[in-house]
């Protein structure tokens, strides 16, 4: 599955590409801020929002600080309840459980919910490379299948995509007239086309939304349906999830579900949040808990935070940079803020870009609903990164060169004569493509004289 | 080591292991929860229809379904588990269950397995009716899961409106997998 803004290189690159388009751009933001705005007139409307924000914070706090036995607990009342509990280090190892699940069972076609763990594993490639189907039946997600790409978006997975663009690919894939573009006619085609699926498929995968401890259930939320439908009519449910999913009770439940879709979408819930506890008589449930780096990660008191996350995506929809360079810019599989401090953890080298892909604004902390200290974790992994050695070369030696003129009185005041009497008198020497600032800018008129001049001429006496 | 052993020792040795003891949450509760569960309900895709004792759950039905009686329907009544092989509900159009409870900051009503006949007749069905005493409506999630407690169900669900996605240029569709409408019949 590609990864598209039509092919490599860093962030800036692939955004690059993305804003070419700038009416599409254009929508893109606005859609998204769209969806913040939903958010935001539903956190308004509930006066204690701040108060269960900082109660989830805390609650998710506790489980970070005492994960081993909150997973010890969910574990033993998982198994109590006949579910069958896996534990997987590595991205390949939970494929594995999985595909080692599925062909017992002699099906190479199945369902799957969202999940951005197993996008994270990259199970579906792996599963079509051992011959297993895999049909993802969200319906951003279906789009996005049909089209070969990845999601763009972890709570809406083709926002990317306009509705005329998903009529010609249903028209394509799935036989609805060409040229219809009708939300409604074209929802109507996926719900036949992948009730057929439901139907027919004996595994379904699900992810979690959370796994509570003390009663060893788990939730999964959908607003389509498409996680129980598959469930309720498969033989095997597979219940893929982080091992940092953990809520310690039940009525914890009662805090993340108010914050949970009002942060993603602005509801006040998903249509269906469904609390899976024991089997159905005729059904296997396995659930398998995913590592790749949480146990690591626990370590460190700058990057732990970022295992708060119930994936709500409310930073994305904030976020300036997110709304306008598009999910695919990030080339990973959660993109956004809390993309961009996950992803390093998982390989500094090849996602080094994507902290420097921020403003620093900080409005991605503001709206988590479990208060991540995203913008401070994003200037944190800069820094590191750059001790590291993995920020761009230009990036490291304009650093260097800023701290030694900014470091220095008599380096500064001369750097700034220059620079004002070169834009006096051969403006196009900074003015031109080699000068970052001057993309898609005019630089600012040089004063006559510095604030240091200025001040001593009329303040002196 | 097994991974697990080895992730959990990972997760032993590098959590903090500092108790946190968190914040109560103090939920402002609305004083006509029946209200605002209905006008919640509406805006989210719901319908709402108020009867007044169990002898008019029939004729809603029809009020709401004239062709009931011709439809293919699931009453599940409450403890009795249907035998049937869940794939024969494919073509289920009404399903009217039970409720436990409804929320009335959401709309969302609480059902589990023991009211659903089978569990997946509320999700295939075309058409969802939920039943509800009035009294059975509280105000916040908190509220529900107090109510909740400890119950021993083995799946439960919050259902909220009919299924729906805004998938397609974020415009809402109601009907996306699960029911196209959802209605729900509150008993005075």
């Amino acid at each position: 599955m590609s990864n598209n803004v039509h092919t490599g290189g860093d962030h800036a690159a692939r955004a690059e590409r993305f804003n070419r388009d700038e009416a599409r751009v254009d929508w893109h933001d606005k859609t998204l801020w769209f969806v913040r705005e939903k958010r935001d007139r539903a956190a308004r409307a509930l006066p204690e929002w701040e108060n269960l924000r900082e109660a989830a914070s805390q609650i998710k706090n506790d489980v970070l600080a005492n994960l081993h036995e909150y997973l010890l607990q969910f574990e033993r009342n998982a198994l109590l309840n006949g579910i069958s509990v896996h534990w997987a280090e590595t991205p390949a190892e939970h494929n594995k459980i999985v595909k080692d699940i599925i062909s017992a069972q002699g099906v190479s076609r199945i369902v799957k919910s969202k999940s951005m763990l197993t996008e994270e594993c990259g199970l579906n490639e792996f599963l079509a490379s051992n011959g297993i189907d895999v049909v993802d039946t969200d319906l951003g997600e279906r789009i996005v299948q049909l089209a070969g790409e990845a999601p763009s978006h972890i709570v809406l997975p083709c926002i990317h995509w306009k509705k005329e663009e998903i009529g010609e690919l249903f028209h394509q894939h799935l036989g609805t007239p060409k040229g219809n573009a009708d939300p409604i006619l074209l929802t109507e085609a996926a719900r036949e086309h992948l009730r057929e699926k439901f139907l027919s498929s004996k595994v379904a995968i699900t992810g979690v939304n959370f796994a509570v401890a003390d009663t060893g259930e788990f939730v999964v939320c959908t607003n389509e349906g498409n996680a129980d439908l598959g469930v309720q009519l498969a033989d095997i449910h597979i219940a893929c999830m982080g091992i940092e999913k953990i809520i310690p009770k039940r009525k914890d439940l009662a805090i993340f579900l108010r914050l949970l879709a009002r942060s993603a979408t602005g509801q006040p819930i998903t249509t269906y949040s469904s609390h899976f506890r024991k089997p159905r008589r005729d059904q296997q449930v396995h659930i398998i808990l995913v590592d790749n780096g949480r146990s690591e990660r626990l370590a460190s008191n700058d990057f732990r935070n970022a295992l708060k996350c119930i994936r709500c995506a409310a930073c994305f929809n904030t976020c300036p940079v997110y709304r306008r360079s598009g999910g695919h810019s990030y080339h990973t599989a959660i993109a956004g803020p809390i993309g961009s401090i996950l992803a390093p953890g998982l390989d500094m080298k090849k996602f080094a870009d994507l902290p420097f892909a921020s403003t620093l604004c900080g409005s991605c902390t503001n709206v988590c609903p479990v208060k991540i200290n995203i913008h401070e974790q994003l200037y944190t992994w800069r820094q590191l990164l750059t001790t590291k050695g993995f920020a761009t070369s230009t990036k490291a030696t304009g650093m260097k060169a800023m701290a030694a003129v900014l470091g220095s009185t008599s380096k500064y005041n001369r750097a700034g004569k220059l620079f004002r009497w070169l834009m006096r008198v051969a403006p196009f020497l900074i003015n031109n493509k080699l000068n970052p600032w001057y993309k898609q800018r005019e630089m600012p008129k040089p004063p006559a004289e510095s604030f240091k001049e200025w001040y001593k001429r009329t303040r002196s006496k | 080591m097994t991974s697990r052993e080895r992730i959990l020792s990972r997760v032993k040795q590098h959590q903090t292991g500092v108790k946190v003891e968190p914040t109560e949450v103090t939920p402002t509760a609305n004083c006509d929860a029946v209200q605002q569960f209905k006008e919640t309900l509406i805006s989210i895709g719901g319908q709402v229809l108020d009867i007044n004792d169990e002898s008019e759950i029939f004729p809603a039905l029809l009020k709401v379904f004239p062709s009931f009686e011709n439809l293919n329907t699931a009453i599940p009544s409450l403890g009795n588990a249907f035998e049937a092989d869940p794939h024969s509900f494919a073509s289920l159009q009404v399903a009217v269950i039970r409720g436990e409870f409804g929320v009335a900051e959401n709309g969302a009503v609480w059902l589990t397995d023991k009211g659903m006949g089978d569990r997946v007749v509320p999700f295939i069905c075309e058409n969802l009716v939920l039943i509800l005493p009035a009294s059975a409506i509280v105000p916040t999630m908190h509220h529900a899961y107090d109510r909740i407690d400890r119950a021993d169900y083995h799946f439960g669900t919050f259902i909220a409106g009919p299924s729906k996605t805004a998938d397609i240029e974020q415009s809402l569709v109601l009907g996306a997998h699960g029911a196209k409408t959802m209605t729900v019949l509150i008993i005075k």
